[in-house]
């Protein structure tokens, strides 16, 4: 750790200079609060040398303003009261150091999100900014020079999730020449985008671009794919991070694997008879299957749930003899844990499409040509189920074609938010469904959401194509006939809105614009990556705005539709971002960490050990020789609970000194 | 002499405006008392935040100097249970509250005046409604009156 | 295992052949019921309405006699089945509410703690009878008559806790075990009208008037019901609802009629008479030799 400098330590013995800076936010802070009774009541409390106020404290002329004043006035100590600390503590720090002055010897007072933004009354929002600029002068005078610390970046990087976003930001890594672990679920890489047919709105092909990326993720000699592993354990820090991988068994040899896929033909089982995961159930496959036929890896799996050898041990094994000299596959295969080491962890683990069961209006489940739109996807896909004819699960074809938006969107009794992309994909398929079939098609919506680059065009495209457009909520579908020419068929009954009457429309098939929703195990991930949620359940990044795939924790990057509903394109952008905001790491070599850690003054430890089994990183050790604890610096992630726990009083936290916070405490409540 | 240029008595025939010092921690509670900012949430002003790291360095003293120094409640701040961003400093936080408040009770401080509670990041609108109950709560309890009977006598006969 | 019967007003008074056959259903199936001591009004329609405070003391004096008497409550009107059960969720989820009524409770030396189930026949039948063991006590199946089964709304909706919201089939169920045919009847939990036919008659008629033809459209010979309101509509409006060229003429029965049939009780004992529509020439007619 670099040393400070002493002229600095010795600046900070010097009695207070104190600067005090009261930022207007424009109307934001100065609506509120009397900034001027705040600079008058700053201006007069001891060590206060400078108390000025300014229309936007962190723009460039404010920053210089505080610079000048340090030079001027020879200050040693800076108040800022601004935003949250969260937000600009960062900058004001940098201000302090390029006018020769260590960045600590700054104190923020949040006094927009916790006073203006939150309270009304003028003198009451006054009132509370002078107690908080009071204990925020008297808490400064405290601070002491500190100097963050260094720890190396490893240059590894570990992706969860093989999706198009954890796809894309692997190979951007890749290509940087960085060495990526990607970790995915399922027994191939491709997410959603894998199932889908076209993209919108320009109508490409979704295999077609997707599969040259799966592709070279498969093959590139930088990243080290995982499929069908699951990510169990993280310990460690920025730059620092071990991880462990559980890899389940997929009871075949990754490496002597060809693909070939003859023990799949050569199946005891001659028809397939277990649902198929990647077609939703739409077909059928065997217990040994490769999940699609681009999959990546090109490497079968068996599964031990419906496989004879599993279920009974008395199977024949024809895959075994089919695979012969290969040896490929593998019954007594057990799961591993791998173990790994990297420095910064994207998470693109995605999103889960709203099950309409909840919505039992809608009839999904109980009426056999009802579906979601995933599921059509698969159905008009030219490598799904039907080749891409659009045929029913009753076999049927549809003259007429219902799609419900909204499904779990927009819906106070499921999900509020909107999940962005629907209305597109809505379009999309009513497109390809007209195309494919001549069917009506009917959209029902309660507003056509299209923004972005060609979608609204894409949008004008269907209202010429004769696709119809009815403006409401649908209330329910039935298999009620109330007239012949509903007989036999499904009863889609709305309000129009824009007519102002009730319309009973049949349809043969009806699909449901099925919104986007945090994974099932959102939480239990989160908590493994020790970052947060919204309060939906997505993964909350460190700014909506300015750090829109960074978390809380530093080293850890989102990307994609598990920080909330995106389309194809935001997701790739975003991974790009992870990727870069990663490298920008790796680049630097290094990270700078808060130096809030904890010390212990050895000659007030009596060596009690209290606060030994405090620390959850096992930074405290016993010096068996002294008799004392002693910390260690760079395990240490400085929280305090072995300062707060400490008998003795011989623990102290930097920057959270007992003093500095009595002083704090005191101040606010100075009053009168 | 700070508070104490009031007495108890002559604070509670002004309109009573409770004073409650939170330490709130900068990783659940702090960002959730921000999010209630940038949603624009309203709540009683009574309130003045102290930012630790982690609930965990709330040392049972800090709350003890608050009350001393004229706090009528303290609010306690940090993330649920198994979400601590320091994998278990709110355990540990937990386990000092509980000794915490008997010693509160021992010195009769009513049990409203100190609070602990688990607030996500995500959980503003909790933010919001637990400072809103605890002033009504406080103020309902009055002013902390902590001075002991002599004490206050010199301290009215100083002030007349 | 002993239950509370709980007729309300309605088992009393036009729904007194819901009582009958319920009363023989359960006897046949060998279900101990007593009926709950000095009960009195659900508190369901106008007092709901009105006064809804009030209306959850009622249902809370009887769930409270229940449970001084350690049973759980069968509720067959589905009206009273559907106040009791929400005045146990409110009670339950607001304490407002559960601090109001608990006054009123001890008011009368009554407490009530959120110990009795309030369940529904077709629940208990379905659910700790059993399709076999009622298959097993059929003496004269319902062969070939063609039951259009309809549930309602307050059985399942708001709270489905026995059964599906949209789609319910536990009635389906049991008197397919009678040897009943169920024909296909999407209305099967669509409104009956209510009390609209004395408010809004013409909107009441009209709702009652789809239940009915659609009913006739799919083949049934008979509808049956869970709830005597819903019987009423059905059964009380048909020339109505019907008119010169589309007569409707359909017999509405309680489902418990049509499984005490089945189970061998009499046509006297379990309210048949009372019909307005009369359902004995149909069975005549299937070859149904009822006791």
């Amino acid at each position: 750790m670099p040393e400070i400098p002493s002229s600095a330590i010795e600046s900070s013995r010097e009695r207070p200079r104190i600067g005090v800076y009261v930022c207007h936010c424009g109307t934001n802070i100065a609506g509120i609060v009397d900034v001027r009774a705040i600079v008058e009541f700053a201006a007069k409390l001891p060590g206060v040398v400078v108390s000025r106020d300014y229309k936007y404290m962190c723009s460039d002329p404010g920053q210089a303003l505080i610079q000048q004043d340090i030079a001027e006035h020879h200050l040693n100590r800076v108040i800022v009261a601004s935003c949250s600390p969260l937000l600009h503590e960062a900058t004001f720090r940098r201000v302090l150091s390029r006018a020769g002055l260590n960045a600590f010897l700054l104190q923020m007072v949040n006094i927009r999100e916790h006073v203006s933004w939150v309270h009304l009354n003028q003198r009451e929002a006054t009132e509370k900014t002078k107690d908080l600029v009071r204990a925020a002068v008297r808490r400064v005078s405290l601070h002491k020079p500190l100097q963050k610390r260094r720890v190396s970046i490893n240059p590894h990087v570990l992706v969860v999730g093989g999706g198009i976003a954890g796809i894309h930001a692997a190979l951007t890594l890749a290509e940087a020449g960085k060495q990526v672990y990607l970790v995915e679920r399922e027994p191939t890489i491709g997410g959603h985008m894998a199932k889908f047919d076209k993209t919108f709105p320009t109508l490409d092909c979704a295999a077609c671009i997707l599969t040259p990326k799966m592709t070279a993720v498969g093959s590139h000699p930088r990243i080290h794919l995982w499929t069908y592993s699951e990510v169990v354990r993280v310990e460690g820090y920025v730059g620092n991070y071990k991880v462990k991988v559980r890899r389940k068994p997929r009871y075949v040899i990754e490496d002597l694997c060809l693909g070939c896929q003859e023990c799949v033909t050569a199946c005891v089982y001659k028809e397939a008879k277990n649902p198929d995961e990647f077609n939703l159930g739409l077909s059928k496959r065997k217990p040994v299957y490769l999940p699609f036929p681009q999959a990546v890896p090109q490497k079968v799996v068996i599964d031990p749930q419906t496989c004879i050898q599993f279920k009974s041990g008395k199977c024949k094994k024809t895959c075994v003899e089919a695979c012969g000299d290969r040896k490929a596959i593998d019954f007594t295969q057990k799961e591993t844990i791998e173990d790994i080491e990297v420095g910064t962890i994207i998470l693109a683990t995605g999103f889960k499409t709203f099950d309409p069961v909840r919505n039992p209006y809608y009839g999904y489940g109980r009426y056999a040509n009802v579906y979601t739109s995933l599921e059509v996807e698969r159905l008009i896909n030219a490598s799904g189920p039907t080749a891409g004819e659009i045929v029913l699960r009753d076999g049927g074809q549809p003259k007429a074609v219902g799609i419900i938006h909204c499904v779990g969107s927009r819906d106070a009794n499921t999900n509020r938010w909107c999940s962005k992309v629907c209305c597109m994909y809505s379009l999309k398929l009513a497109h390809l469904i007209k195309e494919r079939t001549g069917a009506e098609v009917y959209n029902f919506y309660i507003d056509m959401r299209t923004p972005g680059k060609g979608y609204e065009e894409f949008y004008d495209r269907l209202l010429d194509e004769g696709v119809h457009f009815v403006r409401g909520r649908v209330a329910e579908v039935s298999d009620w006939a109330t007239h012949p020419s509903e007989k036999g068929r499904l009863v889609i009954r709305v309000e129009d809105t824009l007519a102002a009457f009730v319309r009973r429309i049949p349809v043969d098939m009806v699909v449901l614009s099925v919104g986007m929703e945090p994974q099932p195990d959102a939480q239990d991930v989160r908590r493994l990556f020790n970052i947060s949620c919204s309060t939906e359940g997505w993964f909350l990044e460190r700014h909506p705005k300015l750090a829109p795939v960074s978390t809380f924790t530093e080293g850890v990057y989102i990307a994609g539709a598990c920080q909330g509903p995106k389309d194809i394109p935001d997701s790739v952008a975003q991974a790009g971002a992870a990727a870069a905001e990663a490298m920008a790491l790796i680049d630097a070599q290094f990270v700078e960490l808060e130096p809030y850690t904890a010390f212990i003054s050895e000659d007030q430890c009596s060596g009690c050990k209290t606060c030994i089994p405090l620390c959850p990183y096992q930074a405290i050790s016993y010096m068996e020789e002294k008799k004392k604890a002693a910390i260690n610096e760079v395990l240490c992630k400085g929280c305090g609970t072995c300062v707060a726990g400490c008998p003795s009083g011989s623990i102290q936290q930097n920057f959270f000194e007992d003093e500095e916070i009595f002083e704090e405490i005191e101040g606010v409540l100075a009053y009168a | 002499m700070r508070n104490r240029d009031l007495t108890p008595s002559e604070k509670s025939q002004a309109t009573f405006e409770p004073r409650i010092v939170a330490f709130f921690c900068n990783w659940c509670t702090y960002l959730a008392a921000d999010l209630a900012g940038t949603s624009r949430m309203k709540y009683a002003p009574n309130v003045r935040v102290i930012r630790v790291m982690c609930s965990g360095r709330v040392d049972p003293q800090f709350v003890l100097d608050a009350f001393a120094h004229g706090a009528d409640g303290v609010f306690i701040g940090g993330c649920h249970p198994g979400d601590c961003h320091y994998q278990e400093g709110n355990y540990k936080t937990l386990r000092r509250f509980h000794l915490l408040k008997r010693v509160l009770q021992q010195m009769g401080i009513e049990d409203e005046r100190c609070r602990l509670e688990w607030i996500s990041a995500a959980e503003a609108e909790r933010v919001r409604s637990t400072i809103n109950d605890m002033v009504e709560k406080v103020r309902a309890l009055g002013p902390l009156d902590l001075i002991p009977t002599e004490e206050k006598v010199s301290a009215e006969e100083v002030a007349v | 295992m002993k239950y509370a019967y709980y007729p309300g007003c309605s088992l009393r008074g036009t729904g007194r052949a819901y009582e009958e056959s319920l009363l023989a259903v359960f006897q046949a199936l060998e279900i101990d019921l007593q009926e709950l001591e000095d009960w009195n009004c659900c508190g369901a329609t106008t007092y709901m309405s009105v006064d809804e405070l009030t209306s959850y003391a009622l249902a809370a004096r009887n769930l409270a006699l229940a449970e001084r008497d350690h049973m759980n409550v069968v509720a067959p009107c589905a009206a009273c089945y559907l106040v009791l059960n929400k005045t146990q969720r409110y009670m339950h989820d607001y304490p407002d509410i559960k601090l109001v009524v608990s006054r009123a409770l001890a008011a009368i030396g009554l407490h009530y703690d959120d110990h009795v189930q309030v369940r529904h026949p077709l629940d208990i039948l379905l659910h700790e009878v059993g399709l076999k063991a009622i298959a097993a006590k059929v003496k004269t199946p319902l062969k070939g008559l063609q039951v259009a089964p309809y549930y309602g709304c307050q059985i399942v909706r708001p709270y489905a806790t026995f059964d599906d919201q949209r789609n319910p089939t536990s009635m389906d169920r049991l008197l397919e075990a009678c040897g009943a045919k169920i024909v296909h009847y999407p209305l099967k939990t669509r409104c009956c009208g209510g009390s609209q036919k004395g408010t809004l008659p013409e909107i009441g008629l009209e709702l009652i008037r789809h239940l009915l033809t659609e009913a006739q459209n799919n083949g049934a010979d008979v509808i049956a019901t869970v709830c005597p309101l819903c019987q009423f509509n059905l059964e009380c409006f048909q020339k109505e609802a019907g008119n010169h060229n589309h007569p409707i003429s359909m017999p509405v029965l309680y489902f418990t009629q049509l499984m005490a049939l089945a189970l061998g009780a009499s046509g006297e004992a379990i309210g048949l008479q009372r019909s307005l529509i009369p359902i004995e020439p149909l069975l005549a007619r299937k070859e149904i030799a009822y006791a």
